[in-house]
């Protein structure tokens, strides 16, 4: 069965003046049909910059290489018109501010309704019915009420299922989830969380989940992509990335979380250091400044991401269990 | 919603009141009468026409008569245009001048918004500076000036349309003083909406709407024009004025008989009545104009409706 | 504040724009001033012999003359210069109360400042040439009346964003610390204040000059602003405006200088706003 969404070294790229700023860097992944696929990095990773590529969303100057296909089609070669096919119909975004993504003047209904409109023809009438249906499958109380309100008569939890049921109306065979969680309270979250955990498996669509938070990936994907400085440096199997992490920046992203399980620790353990800035120029190794593992090797030649059958890593020195 | 209505119509009924008073106050204050540039009159002539006049009254019980009269529409009689009542001026005038207004205003709206529009789609193209080029070349040529180049471009070179004279109900008289008067406004929507959309499309929800797949239409259409307009809402008001400073010259210049012309002349012969009516006229125009961009500011943003 | 300056006149170089408005600009005003060494007319002295006559090389009236045999030249140049001396005159008046009303608002703070901005914003609301208007009404065509209600146009919203400045620098930290250091006020405001309000004057006295020119032009061409024998561009035009059909270049001269002007006047103000980068308001 072929991939749902196929990455092939994906470059994204911004001309400033003489200056190329490089967010994404021969990026390359997979996405099953049906698989929940979790991206973890740092701001600055270039994690949100390629999901604008895929979607077709980047800004006018930026220059992309490489090969987006979803579902055999490539879609950086196609212009808007044809992406709106497929936009919000076969693949739905959801991004990381409820509170400033929804449109302030216009009711629930209309924002949700368009969207039946637009891609599937439905009358109005329909479509509002539709709408209501939605809200109820993403736990939204008195669903016909809500359709009648304003954005900021919401609030954040219930705008962002706002957003998931607007991503689930015209059943997608990919959701992207672009840091669904950060503006929201803890409990919020893990509401959140749940509420595509149960989607997921009563719509069986496929779901790219986008955060800097490794926590709230581990409670869903079914594979990890780690990605630093604008390229993949892991790409493992849930479990087996949390047990046996093999690149020195997976590692050190999971001694930060704290575990209530653990060791009593005197200080939170942080990695020493700042990411690479996205206009910095990197022929070797772009973590070998803060990795504890670093050798000469590392800061001249830049590791490939080698596959092996349990996942791949980009490292020269890669950990061993 | 109502009822936020209301409390606008509370403070506007006042402040009109306000300029009123200080208008009739003012003036009976100022050196000088009404009749001063007459040849010199007999003094029991002049105190007839004083008491013809009511000016020989107390000032408050003059105060007192005007605003009773003005409940009851009657502005005055006219100082110098002596057949005529102020009232009867104005109702003459009024029409023309109103006319000529409005259309203007709708032009420059209709025309300037999709302008600015364009011109924000099409950012920092050719297209684009030379929208805003044209603009500032708008904004900064006064009508005065306007208005005859056009007489004379389209009257007397090309022969398209009359330069001056009115007749009613003929439109190719006014065109050209409209274009005159709406060009500065139109200028300036269309700088304020391609700032504004610029701006718009840069947020958030644009970028979900572009994402849900609408085409471009729709994102621009329902989601991105009204709050792209609330600069140009808050602009009307001083459209207006704008306007209607225009109207004095392109109502003198064309030959249209509105009460623009009206004011100009009432100056120029010091005609108390005459002035006073019409600037209570336009204040109440104003006014007018104010409550009713409050209530837009209402509809173009929902999150107002609740104060 | 030399870097603020350096900085600015870098942009203001770059802008091509700009740059052209203000050498147009230049040569108009140099062109207004040397004038009347160019062309043996004056400016009231009759041709009796060329009435209404048409621009042309062979005379010495170059731009024509008008109705009474006017040379047109030297009146339009005239006319430029008596426009230019009150758009300047009555500029640097209004930058004047501008500056020192927003400055005292902006100081005060509290209710001084809310009360003082209320009055802004109600006269803001006016169209100016009502209030003119209705006053020359009442007092006459006086020459005093003229300057005040065209200085009346501009210090608005010099008054405005100098308030804004003063408002923002008040809370500054590095004011606080010359207060506590021990500088006494005169000192503050010549070393921290006045710098940081240079930028915006500048952009708003420069935007200021064609709204008052054009303000001034308005009321002349009603005939409520200069008197005979004195003519400013604004006069000119409404004697062409009469003679339109019959002399039109009796109208296109003042009317072209007039336009060009306050074009120029108005591009070279937007490019020193980009320059300087102060906000549109």
């Amino acid at each position: 069965m072929s991939a749902t969404l196929s990455v092939e070294k994906l470059s994204v790229s911004y001309a400033n003046g003489t200056e190329r700023i490089e967010a994404v860097r021969s990026l390359s992944f997979d996405v099953a049909p049906g698989e929940c696929l979790g991206i973890v990095g740092e701001s600055g990773s270039g994690k949100t910059q390629l999901l604008m590529a895929a979607m077709g969303l980047l800004a006018g100057n930026a220059v992309i290489d490489g090969s987006v296909r979803f579902e055999g089609e490539e879609l950086i070669t196609r212009d808007s018109a044809e992406l709106n096919r497929i936009r919000g119909a076969k693949v739905s975004m959801v991004f990381q501010d409820p509170m400033t993504s929804l449109t302030p003047h216009l009711k629930i209904g209309i924002q949700l309704a368009e969207v039946l409109v637009c891609h599937a023809a439905m009358s109005w009438r329909d479509a509002w019915a539709a709408a209501e249906r939605t809200l109820g499958r993403v736990h939204i109380s008195e669903p016909r009420r809500r359709l009648n309100q304003y954005p900021h008569e919401l609030s954040g939890g219930m705008r962002q299922r706002v957003m998931i049921g607007m991503g689930l109306l015209c059943g997608p065979s990919l959701l992207i989830a672009d840091e669904p969680t950060s503006a929201l309270d803890v409990t919020v979250q893990a509401q959140i969380i749940e509420l595509l955990r149960g989607l997921r498996s009563e719509m069986g669509m496929a779901l790219i989940l986008v955060s800097h938070d490794l926590g709230v990936v581990a409670g869903l994907a079914d594979r990890i992509l780690v990605m630093y400085a604008g390229r993949a440096v892991e790409c493992a199997a849930t479990q087996v990335l949390l047990q046996q992490p093999r690149h020195p920046y997976t590692a050190g992203l999971l001694k930060c979380i704290p575990s209530l399980d653990g060791p009593r620790v005197e200080r939170l353990a942080t990695l020493p250091g700042q990411p690479p800035q996205p206009g910095e120029r990197l022929e070797a190794c772009a973590f070998a400044p803060r990795c504890p593992r670093a050798a000469e090797r590392c800061r001249i030649e830049r590791p490939q991401l080698l596959g092996s059958s349990t996942g791949s890593v980009a490292c020269h020195f890669p950990l061993t269990s | 919603m109502f009822r936020y209505f209301l409390t606008r119509l509370a403070s506007a009924i006042p402040t009109l009141f306000i300029i009123i008073t200080a208008t009739f106050f003012l003036m009976r204050a100022a050196p000088g009468g009404p009749f001063d540039q007459e040849q010199t009159l007999s003094p029991e002539i002049m105190a007839n026409m004083q008491a013809a006049y009511g000016l020989d009254q107390p000032i408050w019980k003059q105060y007192g008569r005007y605003i009773a009269s003005l409940a009851h529409g009657d502005f005055g009689p006219s100082f110098k245009y002596k057949d005529f009542t102020v009232t009867e001026l104005i109702a003459q005038g009024f029409p023309v001048t109103l006319e000529l207004g409005v259309i203007a205003m709708v032009l420059a709206l209709i025309v300037g918004i999709p302008l600015g529009t364009f011109a924000a789609l099409h950012h920092n193209s050719a297209a684009d500076y030379a929208a805003m080029s044209a603009a500032l070349v708008g904004i900064a040529i006064p009508s005065f000036v306007v208005l005859p180049f056009l007489g004379l471009l389209f009257g007397v070179y090309l022969h398209w349309l009359p330069v001056s004279g009115w007749e009613p109900r003929s439109l190719s008289h006014l065109a050209l003083p409209i274009i005159a008067l709406a060009l500065p406004p139109l200028a300036y929507i269309a700088r304020l909406t391609r700032g504004s959309m610029l701006e718009v499309l840069r947020s958030h929800y644009i970028r979900t709407a572009f994402a849900k797949g609408l085409p471009l239409r729709t994102v621009i259409l329902r989601h991105a024009l009204r709050p792209a307009l609330t600069p140009v809402a808050s602009y009307l008001v001083p459209a207006v004025a704008s306007i209607m400073t225009g109207s004095l010259v392109v109502e003198s210049i064309a030959g249209l008989p509105g009460i623009g012309r009206f004011l100009v002349q009432g100056a120029l012969n010091r005609d108390y009545t005459l002035v006073l009516g019409m600037v209570i006229i336009y204040s109440a125009l104003l006014i007018g104009m104010g409550l009713l961009v409050d209530l837009l500011y209402a509809w173009l943003d929902p999150r107002v409706r609740v104060r | 504040m030399a870097a603020l300056g350096e900085d600015a006149v870098r942009r203001l170089r770059a802008s091509p724009v700009a740059l052209g408005a203000l050498i147009v600009m230049s040569a108009m005003i140099g062109l207004a001033l040397i004038g009347p060494w160019l062309n043996p007319n004056s400016i009231q002295s009759l041709d009796w012999l060329h009435v209404a006559a048409h621009p042309s090389t062979q005379n010495a009236h170059w731009f024509g003359t008008d109705r009474l045999g006017r040379d047109l030249f030297v009146r339009t140049l005239a006319g430029t210069r008596v426009s230019l001396a009150i758009g300047l005159v009555a500029s640097a008046i209004s930058l004047l109360v501008g500056v020192i009303y927003g400055a005292v608002a902006g100081y005060a703070g509290g209710h001084t400042d809310h009360v003082m901005m209320r009055i802004i914003e109600i006269l803001s609301g006016l169209p100016l040439i009502f209030f003119v208007i209705f006053l020359t009404v009442i007092f006459g065509r006086n020459e005093y009346l003229l300057f005040l209600s065209i200085g009346a146009v501009g210090w608005l919203s010099m008054a405005r964003i100098v308030r804004g400045q003063a408002l923002s620098i008040r809370h500054k930290e590095y004011i606080e610390a010359a207060v506590a250091s021990g500088a006494r006020a005169g000192r503050i405001v010549a070393k921290h204040v006045i710098p940081n309000l240079l930028g915006p004057v500048i952009v708003y006295a420069t935007l200021t000059v064609p709204q008052i020119i054009l303000f001034e032009s308005f009321l002349s061409f009603l005939g409520l602003g200069i008197q005979e024998p004195s003519a400013s561009l604004g006069t000119l035009i409404a004697e062409g405006a009469s003679e339109m059909e019959s002399a039109p270049w009796i109208l296109l001269v003042p009317g072209g200088f007039l336009a060009l002007l306050l074009l120029c006047l108005n591009i070279f103000g937007d490019g020193l706003r980009d320059a300087f980068q102060v906000e549109e308001g």
